[in-house]
């Protein structure tokens, strides 16, 4: 034996065994687990030719099950008992879908900075701060309170680990091996907190009352009410106008200090959330009646507006068993289907977009947080000690005090800078307990009207839009929520908390929640605008878009003989309505005279605009980025006031407010000695935006699509070559078709109710979460081209149809 | 013929032991196959560096073959080599070949005798 050299060439063996089996550089993968054709990504590689049949038996199941996969990968399955059947959806969710579910909820509760490291410890605070797993072990609570929903959740979640229990390390997605982590089994709680993650997504962000209340500071309420307008002048509500509606269940009275301790109060605030949900969070929704359609039945159609991502947040499926019958879409994560239609009804949803969230200002005794100042005397916080583990770090430990509104989720150690160390505690309808699986255990059941509007009444947060329409012709649309009844501007700001009189007073009755049934012109829709106008008896905050709700009101109150292709027509329209009143506006008062070559040249650009947001429209983008200097140009003077900034009025508001009024106060820009004029910003605003539009035009990226670069990422953002850049799809957040870089249509779905039943539905992504499947992103292509799959709602006799491709038998141990 | 036996069965073994073992039971196998079948250490080297660039590279080849090249080019761009899916493969070749190299060169010293 050669001693020396034999030590070095096993050192050096050793090494890269060593090297190859750590983190390389920023990766976080061991390059050699990682590239071994038998360990690593290349078994993630799934043949083309991969067949799913496969005989499975578990002792959890009761009796035998089937799952047929049709050639989209959407299976069908049909089993004997609920409880079979939600442990197989749990099973076909981990399958396709496990590290989404598994990354989704580890976020949702505050557990990022596991797997990100350091740099996700804020966002891991927050989540903490604002309750996440205080609301989820509240919505527990109730879950567990109901046998039925028990065993469901029960089932589910056997089914999820059952499949994660089955797995090789080999054979985990490929995700985990990137991130060098390994999936972690499945509990009731964990389907609770993918609940609430949807609640903050859709009920966190529809409130402002941060930076509301810096501009309360600075802004007399004349101009509070002018640049944060509660009903837009535009507005066509989702309940039609001219309904009555009755006399309020509940007043809320005033407190008599409001005048002095709140809106008088003109102190800022630094707090901010470091993770705010998107603003573009809607979706749009419709039903028409059978007397607008061809066929005479009704159709229904949704489209929910949510970020974008791979592997998509929806999963295609149809459950069946001897006494229900569902297709839609599920959420992985969470039994039942959440959207879509049975054998008797369908239902879609859109975001209520309700302001049901709001701060309270907490009086410490000192730094221990553990009393605090309330209705005279000190009261006892809860205080819980997160403790956060951090990937390649130290635990972090924060301390959250827990209040008679909720969790102090601001205070002098979380995103306050010491000048101004404000204590907010946060109460929010998320918090309270209820039990929102079940409404969807009851709609995916459910035959008829009375059936939708009782599964729906329990449903509290977050406040959705739930249109309905069934076999039987009834059309319908309630706003469902549980909503705070609110005095007048109650919560729009942070309130005083050293007492009760600011606390809510009670909940509008959930029988006065904006709904219509069967309206006289025969449809019905919603998209995120404000559900009511002015004469509805309460007082409803929220962050309502306006713009795509008139171009589908327009739309369908001009069209008749309808017929699912018309309805794929709409939810891809591009009209930009927002764009057709500013239009007049800016050309109206550009001064021409004064133009260069190229700022005329784009001028007649937006002149000869057909007002739509295609992919190669030059006009959409010159117009964008017109409005977006225009918005600048007339708010940035008087928002900067305040420091942090105050929101910025909607582009729907600033073109109201110039319809009324060409020579409104912001206009001028109050930074000048000079008296601006609408002449001047808007020319200015031409001026300043040709600069930039010049660039990309020089880039070759004046059309729209080029301009914003449509894109679905990965779920983890940097991962770009899991993402699809470059999609050629239009549109904008205020069209229909409501496409901006990486957020639109999630899912777009089409019912008509006739018999058979038509449904047609496509997302932005596949069935598959393995980017090393074809059925990974095989919708895609058809989704930016506004084309459908025909859904199959396979019957019992269809077993042996051609469609389908494989059958996974499911029986007991 | 003593190298290709070598290069063969440091393949062969490889391949068995990543049915059982990690991934680094390729050095194990690459060391034993050299002390097995002796050869100089230069040529163990190659030996062993060749039986699992060929049994990883060709694993990868095939498996991308019957997969359509869908995952390659997407890892390919996350890890700094482009999108360039041949490279992946070449990289996955490498990484195998240079631990089953050096652990050959090592059974290749161990099993000689001293000048």
């Amino acid at each position: 034996m050669r001693i020396i050299p034999f030590a070095i060439s096993t050192i050096v063996t050793a090494g890269l065994v060593f090297a190859f089996n750590r983190p390389l550089g920023p990766l976080p993968m061991p390059l050699g687990k990682f590239i071994s054709p038998q360990h690593g990504l290349w078994q993630n590689a799934e043949p083309s030719g991969q067949r799913f049949d496969g005989d499975l038996s578990f002792p959890e199941l009761k009796g035998k099950a089937e799952v047929y996969l049709d050639e989209r990968l959407v299976p069908h399955v049909f089993a004997e008992n609920d409880e079979d059947l939600y442990f197989i959806q749990g099973y076909l969710h981990a399958k396709f879908r496990l590290f989404q579910m598994d990354l989704q909820t580890k976020a949702a509760e505050g557990r990022a900075s596991e797997i990100a490291g350091k740099k996700a410890i804020n966002f891991d605070k927050e989540q903490r701060r604002l309750g996440m797993v205080y609301a989820a072990e509240n919505a527990m609570k109730e879950v567990d309170k109901d046998p039925q929903s028990k065993a469901m959740f029960d089932a589910y979640t056997n089914g999820v680990n059952a499949y994660i229990s089955s797995l090789k390390a080999s054979e985990i997605p490929i995700e985990y091996k990137l991130l060098d982590i390994t999936p972690e089994k499945w509990t009731n709680i964990r389907t609770a907190l993918l609940l609430k993650m949807m609640a903050k997504m859709l009920s966190s962000g529809t409130e402002n009352d941060l930076a509301n209340t810096n501009a309360k500071s600075v802004f007399i309420p004349d101009e509070l009410k002018m640049m944060y307008p509660q009903v837009p002048d535009s507005l066509e509500p989702i309940v039609p106008k001219g309904t009555t509606f009755e006399k309020p269940g509940i007043v809320p009275i005033k407190p008599e200090t409001a005048d002095s301790l709140y809106f008088g109060k003109k102190e800022t605030v630094t707090a901010h959330e470091i993770s705010k949900p998107d603003i573009n969070n809607g979706s749009n929704n419709w039903v028409v009646a059978g007397s607008k359609t061809q066929s005479g039945s009704p159709i229904l159609c949704n489209d929910p507006h949510l970020e974008l991502s791979l592997p998509s947040i929806w999963y295609e499926m149809q459950l069946r068993t001897p006494t229900s019958n569902v297709y839609g879409v599920s959420l992985p994560g969470s039994p039942f289907v959440i959207i879509g239609f049975n054998d008797s009804i369908a239902w879609g949803v859109t975001n209520a977009q309700r302001d049901v969230k709001d701060y309270y200002e907490i009086k410490f005794k000192d730094k221990t947080k553990e009393e605090y100042w309330f209705n005279g005397k000190w009261e006892k916080t809860t205080r819980k000690v997160e403790t956060i583990n951090v990937k390649g770090g130290k635990d972090v430990l924060d301390t959250v005090a827990y209040t008679v509104f909720g969790p102090v989720m601001f205070d002098e150690s979380f995103s306050n800078d010491l000048s101004n160390k404000r204590n907010l505690a946060v109460r929010w309808v998320a918090h309270d307990a209820s039990n929102e699986a079940v409404t969807f255990y009851k709609l995916n059941r459910a035959k008829n009207y009375d059936d939708y509007a009782a599964a729906i009444s329990t449903f509290e947060c977050p406040g959705q839009n739930f249109v309905f329409a069934s076999k039987g012709g009834d059309i319908a649309i309630w706003q469902q929520g549980r909503f705070p009844a609110r005095w007048d501007r109650q919560g729009l700001y942070i309130m005083p908390g050293e007492d009760s009189s600011y606390m809510w007073q009670g909940f509008i009755p959930q029988t006065e929640n904006p709904h219509s049934k069967n309206p006289e012109r025969g449809f019905l829709e919603s998209a995120n605008q404000r559900p009511v106008d002015s004469t509805y008896p309460y007082f409803i905050p929220g962050s309502y878009v306006t713009a795509r709700g008139i171009t589908i009101e327009r739309k369908l109150a001009a069209m008749s003989g309808i017929t699912p292709t018309d309805m794929m027509q709409l939810q891809n329209n591009y009209f930009n309505t927002t764009a057709e009143d500013v239009r007049s506006i800016l050309l109206s008062y550009v001064k021409e005279p004064g133009l260069t070559t190229s700022e005329k040249k784009y001028l007649d650009l937006v002149k000869n605009w057909d007002l739509m947001g295609s992919p190669d429209s030059k006009g959409q983008t010159i117009y964008q980025c017109w409005m977006d200097s225009l918005m600048m140009g007339i708010w940035q003077d008087d928002l900067t006031r305040t420091k942090p900034i105050s929101p910025w009025p909607s582009e729907q508001t600033t073109m109201e407010l110039l319809k009324k009024d060409t020579a409104m106060k912001f206009i001028d820009d109050i930074t000048t000695p000079e008296k601006e004029t609408l002449y001047d910003v808007v020319t200015t605003a031409l001026k300043k935006a040709s600069v930039g539009l010049a660039k990309d035009e020089a880039a070759g990226k004046l059309e729209w699509t080029k301009f914003k670069n449509p894109t679905v990422y990965h779920l983890i953002k940097d991962l770009k070559g899991f993402a699809r850049p470059g999609l050629k799809v239009g549109g904008a957040g205020n069209i229909v078709n409501a496409v901006t870089h990486s957020h639109g249509p999630s899912w777009r779905m089409i019912v008509q109710l006739s018999t058979p039943t038509e449904a047609y539905g496509v997302y932005p992504g596949g069935q598959s979460g393995n980017p090393g499947s074809k059925y990974y992103d095989d919708f895609l292509n058809n989704w930016v081209e506004g084309k459908y799959n025909k859904l199959w709602f396979m019957r019992d006799g269809d077993r042996t149809d051609k469609n389908v491709k494989w059958v996974m038998k499911f029986s007991k141990i | 013929m003593k190298f290709l036996t070598a290069t063969f069965l440091t393949a062969l073994l490889a391949f068995i032991s990543g049915l059982f073992l990690p991934w680094w039971g390729i050095a194990i196998t690459s060391l034993l196959v050299a002390v097995l079948v002796h050869q100089k250490a230069g040529k163990a080297f190659l030996a062993g560096m060749l039986g699992v660039f060929l049994l990883w590279a060709g694993l990868a080849w095939w498996i991308d073959m019957k997969n359509n090249g869908v995952l390659s080019k997407k890892v390919a761009a996350v890890l700094p080599l482009g999108g360039n899916a041949l490279l992946l493969i070449l990289l996955t070749g490498i990484v195998g070949g240079l631990v089953a190299g050096f652990a050959a060169m090592s059974g290749s010293f161990l099993r000689a005798t001293d000048k």
